[in-house]
């Protein structure tokens, strides 16, 4: 077995996602440029681990940037909500007004029938 | 990353916060900013450090770090709560960081990130491992920052935060054999650029 043949897998087995089959994992048992390989790709992924806890400062105004996106946000939304509100409103008043004025052209047209048969 | 970037540790009453957090949550889920706005307080340079590792670089970051709360403030409503709130708004600033990403990526205004100072504050027994450490670090900072950005996504995601690779894929909009495929080139591109090619090394049977 040659080292190209078990190279594309280190950075998996170092990670411990991936495990060698038994040839695979004989070969780099002896040979010392697979386990430097390996050394080094575990070294690089427990840096990578150590970065985790970090936390890096950002400049001085990214919290009162974000808060006052927010805030613009969420004042959008309430004006868009009332504008809502008030469409239902005007909608409700005006379908109330149309079946109020249907009710009375029916009233006035059965009346004026009822006048119109007591007449003849 | 700018070399004025400043690093600091988490500090270690971050598991006594998350109660915290979790509580925050629950009150902002039912409406209520302040809740929200203390959230933000409690959470944002985590968020701005993911995000900063995502673009690697500072005025990219502070805009994928700002996205990221204005969505997750619009949908805090579905905030269900079986996850933590860290890690769901680690999920919204990868997306975000993502969308960015691919916006920059299409606009072809990639630069590469000049390297950011990092100092291990923690106090170490062996102070030759330590320095050797620290030294360490700084280089890994700088290689991942030299990565392009589709791969420096997917290690960041896999390697720092340790998604599983369907999260990594789902985050960044690509399918999990193609995250694979990124995570193994970026592991041996970083492997390599910290090490260098390891054709002269002897490889013989020990």
């Amino acid at each position: 077995m040659k080292c190209d043949q078990v190279a594309d897998h280190l950075e998996a087995v170092a990670a411990g996602e991936v495990v060698l089959p038994l040839e695979s994992r004989r070969h780099v048992e002896g040979c010392l440029r697979c386990q430097a390989e390996m050394i080094q790709h575990r070294r690089v992924l427990r840096t990578m681990r150590s970065f985790r806890s970090d936390l890096l400062e950002p400049a001085d105004g990214l919290l009162p940037e974000i808060l006052s996106t927010i805030e613009a946000a969420g004042e959008r939304h309430a004006v868009r909500s009332l504008l809502h509100r008030h469409r239902w409103a005007y909608l409700s008043g005006l379908a109330v007004a149309c079946a109020a004025g249907a009710a009375g052209a029916i009233i006035l047209t059965t009346r004026s029938r009822r006048s119109r048969r007591l007449v003849s | 990353m700018p070399a004025e970037t400043a690093l600091r540790l988490l500090p270690d009453s971050s598991s006594d916060s998350s109660g915290q957090i979790s509580g925050l949550a629950e009150t902002a889920r039912n409406g209520d900013r302040g809740a929200f706005d203390d959230l933000v307080a409690m959470t944002y340079r985590a968020n701005y450090t993911l995000a900063l590792r995502l673009t690697g670089n500072e005025e990219d970051a502070r805009d994928v770090t700002q996205e990221a709360y204005l969505r997750a403030y619009r949908s805090i409503g579905s905030f269900r709560g079986d996850a933590h709130f860290s890690t769901w708004m680690h999920r919204i600033t990868a997306n975000c960081a993502s969308t960015h990403l691919g916006r920059r990526w299409r606009h072809r205004h990639d630069t590469l990130a000049t390297a950011d100072e990092v100092m291990d504050l923690r106090p170490d027994s062996d102070p030759n491992a330590c320095v050797e450490a620290l030294e360490l670090r700084g280089r890994v900072a700088d290689a991942l920052s030299e990565l392009p950005p589709k791969l420096r996504a997917v290690v960041v995601l896999r390697d720092i935060y340790e998604l599983p690779h369907d999260e990594v894929a789902e985050e960044l909009g690509i399918s999990p054999t193609a995250a694979k495929v990124r995570l193994h080139r970026a592991r041996n591109q970083l492997r390599s650029m910290l090490f260098g090619d390891l054709g002269e090394v002897d490889s013989r049977e020990v």
